[in-house]
């Protein structure tokens, strides 16, 4: 496609949605079974190894968030994220991959999206 | 080929394959697009005059690939042209011989349906470019604008683009749910057309056949052949001046005998090649509905097979409607009423009928009445008018 690199991969965004997905610190995840955490934590870690991935760093939860607007040439602060609390978003990576499908791929295998969650694909803009 | 009216379907059918070889070989639907369509403008001006070129299919491509390297030369920014003209080269060395121009409608059909699209996109982008209809034509199938619909084309496009939808059959793994998403798109396209819109209905028909010389194992796809084309083979037997007939009083000398046939030749391809699928189900419904009369316990029992395909209760009502045919109208809604469709017009108006048949004529009345405050299309709801009418005095 013309508007991707000379590689002819896609860059893409990739953000996680928690959603309903338990995360810690909470009691619904301190609720889950060893095994259930440690398949969670491994399969973030076998998503930051795949090949094309640059994992985002870990982002604090949406409750720590701090929303500005500015009206008037004043800024508006808001405490919490600028959408509701279970529709921020939880975390992100980069990713080049050769196409939609091989994304999807990638994306279907973030532990969120079979927990609760979801998880968007953004393309990346390329120029030149 | 019909050289006095070269945008017969004849010379459409060669858009779907010009316009794929050139998305597969240039990696851009509109340049793709832009080309395929001057090129097959400089043939509707020339062919009625110069005659029809001894490999029509061959000369629209190498027409539309060297109106495309032009455009290219001429609009494009220095580094996309240098990549761009890179893969003119390595084409000029190796000629797409056009006698035998690879078939990629495949890999563009599973582009256009592919799910990352909008289901309202997926079916304007199959219609224009493996159908070659125009935006105009496919803007009045579906009663909107044409700068709506030239909208959400150009949506679609840039969505492709943008977002990486790739140009490629998908593997193995994804092949079944990715078709899955391809035949709902042509039995989408063939439902719209049957409620009365016929150019509509005969282009899922001509898909649904494409589909299956590109995926000739694969039942689902003969199955929805069959169907289409059963289904279809009833359609001038459905209305009556311009009024809805239900199966029961429709006249069999009404139905397309040959499209009946070649509709069970593909039912029975399909169930050769073991299909047992949704598709296939229902065109052997289809089937069973084209005989006079119908034999309702198999019909039945086909549905009830398909529910458990398809969880769906819309599939359940028609179930109940069958056993109501073979075992007579309690014993349908007793199946009836299990259901949860109140915001379903066909719901009410089977429930009336079968009410009105077992003589509870108030409760009909009721159940008509609920049809008709659900129901948009007129046909249909003078079809309901006519038959609460009929009802015996309370």
């Amino acid at each position: 496609m013309t508007n991707t690199h000379s590689e002819d991969e896609m860059n893409y965004l990739i953000l996680i949605y928690q959603g309903t997905t338990p995360t810690p610190p909470s009691p619904e995840w301190d609720a889950l079974p060893e095994e259930q955490k440690q398949a969670v934590y491994a399969g973030y870690q076998a998503v930051n190894a795949t090949p094309g991935v640059t994992p985002g760093q870990q982002m604090a939860g949406p409750a720590t968030a701090t929303t500005v607007q500015v009206a008037d040439g004043k800024a508006l602060v808001t405490d919490g994220p600028f959408v509701e609390m279970k529709e921020a978003v939880g975390g992100y990576f980069f990713l080049e991959a050769d196409d939609l499908d091989a994304a999807i791929e990638v994306a279907s295998k973030v532990p969120a999206a079979a927990l609760g969650g979801a998880v968007e694909i953004r393309p990346l803009v390329q120029w030149g | 080929m019909g050289v006095d009216a070269p945008v017969d379907r004849a010379f459409r059918d060669h858009w779907g394959r010009v316009l794929a070889a050139l998305v597969g070989h240039l990696g851009d639907f509109d340049l793709a697009e832009e080309a395929t369509q001057e090129a097959f403008a400089i043939a509707a001006a020339r062919w009625p005059v110069d005659g029809v070129p001894d490999n029509p299919g061959g000369w629209l491509l190498v027409t539309a690939r060297n109106r495309a390297y032009n455009r290219i030369r001429r609009t494009r920014t220095l580094a996309e042209k240098t990549r761009l003209l890179e893969a003119a080269a390595t084409a000029e060395e190796a000629p797409m011989e056009p006698a035998t121009f690879p078939d990629e409608r495949l890999e563009l059909i599973f582009t256009c349906c592919h799910p990352a699209l909008a289901t309202d996109l997926q079916v304007a982008l199959t219609l224009r470019s493996l159908g070659g209809l125009g935006t105009d034509e496919i803007a009045r199938a579906f009663l909107v604008k044409e700068a709506t619909m030239a909208q959400r084309l150009v949506r679609a496009k840039h969505k492709i683009r943008a977002a990486g939808i790739p140009f490629k059959v998908p593997d193995p793994e994804h092949l079944p749910e990715r078709l899955a998403a391809v035949l709902a798109v042509v039995y989408l396209i063939f439902n719209a057309g049957y409620g009365g819109r016929d150019a509509l209905a005969g282009e899922a028909i001509w898909l649904a056949r494409a589909l299956t010389d590109l995926l000739p194992d694969e039942p689902e796809v003969h199955g929805l052949l069959a169907m289409v084309l059963l289904l279809d083979a009833r359609r001038d037997a459905r209305t009556a001046d311009g009024e809805l007939v239900l199966l029961a009083d429709q006249d069999p000398a009404r139905w397309d005998a040959d499209e009946i046939a070649a509709g069970r030749r593909s039912l029975d391809r399909a169930l050769a090649l073991g299909g047992r699928g949704p598709y296939v189900v229902q065109a052997a419904i289809a089937s069973l509905h084209a005989a006079s009369p119908p034999d309702w316990p198999q019909i039945a029992a086909l549905h009830g097979e398909l529910a458990r395909l398809t969880g769906s209760p819309v599939v359940e009502l028609n179930r109940a409607i069958a056993v109501a045919e073979a075992q007579g109208p309690e014993a349908g809604l007793a199946l009836v009423d299990q259901l949860e469709l109140d915001a379903f017009h066909y719901f009410h108006a089977a429930r009336a009928d079968l009410l009105a048949r077992a003589g509870r004529t108030a409760q009909a009345d009721a159940a008509y009445g609920r049809a008709l405050d659900l129901v948009h299309d007129d046909a249909e709801r003078r079809l309901l008018e006519r038959r609460r009418a009929a009802l015996p005095p309370a």
